[in-house]
């Protein structure tokens, strides 16, 4: 059974249709990346999969939850499916560790002496062991991703879902973070991206998407998808300077 | 001929004044409870609840907020009783201020929640909190934070406005003061008593929500440095 199978997915805004039925399936350990042009629908397809947007039609299934239209066992879903933003969205009034054990604590009942073990394990995984009685403003860019996506490990998700995490970052603090992302890939960790850094996609990821016009135009391993792409889209978006 | 100012008769009462000052402590400290509990309840309710919910926050926070203090006291203390309820002068007072300033606190909150940008409530979802876990502990501290002043102020008002109270015989200290100037004829010396006990009971809440501020929005101090060197750039690159 694939960690994620989505099949048919339609979704309009409106009358605007942005998904034009997708299908797409993930197996586990699978880095998955997801490129494309902006509008593309990228982040909505992201969003649909642990239910921040609505859909109209088709089913998602994520680690044997299934998520249709009647957005039943959502909450289920969310437990086992991280997801990391563009602009970090950390707690700004709760301090690093807080921000870390406060769903553990919430949703799975932590007791309040196993949330120090837990920071330390998870801010370790992402190198900010030292970090974890500072606030959000008082930590980089590049810092405060990093605490995300530790936050997002603290829930031992089973899948995790990546929404451009390094586009709000300055260039010398785009590496830290894409260094951690790919510590997760080599521990196993199923990863849905959407990234803009396509050097990156074609070293970590195993398989690419190229997404186009709301719908997966192309997709495959991601070594193929760089250097044999079949699609003129893919061929243009990917390299338009070498028409 | 000037008036010539004598306190004595006034300071005379001096039992009355303060058991009229404790009257209205308990009332404000008691309608400032139930009315924020109320005000935070229907703006949740208008921003976050289902459509119903809404439409009833909105009449709510409508009609009180557009009729006077006074005609809602009125309502509650001579209407009610020909629909069976009957309230006493205190019970009607508090009920009143309580759903006056749950009114007015109301439109205060929800400004506070609606200030909070999505993109947070989002990140709390995704972490599987339900709505209520994310309002509660996502959302409503910083609100608060941002609402703070305003709201602090209307809690003021509402102090002040207990004094309508004594239009229903309600025990408070207006009409404790009320009661001492018709017997001393001191009119001046009297009211002056009262505005300054008012003044000093505002100015000794005042001082307890900034204690509460300071507690709500509490944050440990950084190490010192700690802030600093970590702004400063990326040798955390390497590890
Ligand atoms: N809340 C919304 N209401 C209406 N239209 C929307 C909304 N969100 C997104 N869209 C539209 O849906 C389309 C897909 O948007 P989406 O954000 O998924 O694109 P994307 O591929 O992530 O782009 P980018 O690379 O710029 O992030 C766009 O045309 C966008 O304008
Ligand atoms: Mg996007």
């Amino acid at each position: 059974m694939p960690a994620l199978r989505i099949e048919n997915l339609k979704k309009s805004y409106g009358n605007v249709p942005v998904l034009k039925g997708i299908n797409l399936a993930v197996e586990n350990g699978d880095v998955v990346a997801v490129i494309g042009r902006s509008g593309s629908g990228k982040s909505t397809m992201l969003r649909c999969i642990n239910g921040l947007e609505p859909f109209q039609e088709g089913t998602i299934e994520v680690v044997g939850h299934k998520l249709d239209q009647s957005r039943a066992n959502l909450r289920e879903l969310r437990k086992e499916v991280g997801m990391v933003f563009q602009s970090y969205n950390l707690f700004p009034h709760l301090s690093v560790a807080e921000n870390i054990t406060l769903a553990p604590r919430v949703v799975k009942g932590l007791p309040r002496d196993e949330g120090s073990a837990l920071v330390r394990e998870v801010l370790s995984r992402v190198g900010l062991a030292e970090k974890a009685d500072a606030y959000p403003d008082e930590l980089s860019g590049g810092q405060q991703q990093r605490v995300a996506i530790a936050r997002s490990l603290a829930m031992k998700p089973k899948v995790m879902l990546f929404d451009e995490v390094t586009s709000a970052l300055d260039p010398e603090l785009t590496g830290e973070v894409l260094k951690t992302i790919a510590q997760l890939a080599e521990a196993g960790m199923t990863m849905v991206l959407v990234t803009h850094e396509m050097g990156f996609a074609r070293r970590v990821a195993t398989r690419t998407v190229f997404m186009h016009q709301g719908t997966v135009w192309e997709e495959g391993k991601s070594e193929e998808i760089f250097t044999h792409p079949k699609t003129p889209e893919l061929k243009n978006f990917i390299a338009p300077d070498l028409k | 001929m000037a008036y010539e100012m004598n306190f004595t008769p006034v300071l005379a009462r001096t039992p009355e004044l303060i058991s009229g000052t404790i009257d209205t402590l308990i009332l404000s400290s008691q309608s400032i409870g139930i009315g924020l509990t109320i005000g935070l309840a229907a703006a949740l309710l208008r921003v976050d609840g289902p459509k119903w919910g809404a439409v009833v926050s909105a009449t709510y926070v409508e009609a009180f907020r557009n009729t006077p203090l006074l005609v809602q006291l009125f309502l509650l203390f001579f209407g009610l009783p020909y629909m069976g309820i009957r309230l006493t002068a205190n019970e009607a007072a508090i009920f009143a201020i309580s759903l006056n300033l749950g009114a007015y606190s109301a439109e205060i909150f929800r400004a506070g929640l609606l200030a909070i940008p999505k993109t947070q409530i989002e990140a709390g979802l995704a972490l599987g909190l339900s709505r209520l876990q994310v309002m509660r502990y996502v959302v409503i501290i910083p609100a608060l934070r941002i609402i703070y002043p305003s709201l602090t102020g209307q809690l003021t008002l509402t102090l002040l406005g207990t004094s309508i109270a004594s239009a229903i015989s309600a025990t408070e200290l207006t009409l404790a003061g009320a009661k001492i100037e018709s017997q001393t004829f001191r009119s001046l010396e009297t009211f002056l008593v009262l505005a300054a006990i008012y003044i000093t009971m505002t100015f000794v809440f005042r001082f307890l929500y900034w204690l509460v501020g300071l507690w709500l929005f509490r944050r440990r101090v950084p190490k010192t440095g700690s802030a600093a060197a970590t702004l400063t750039l990326p040798r955390e690159v390497e590890s």
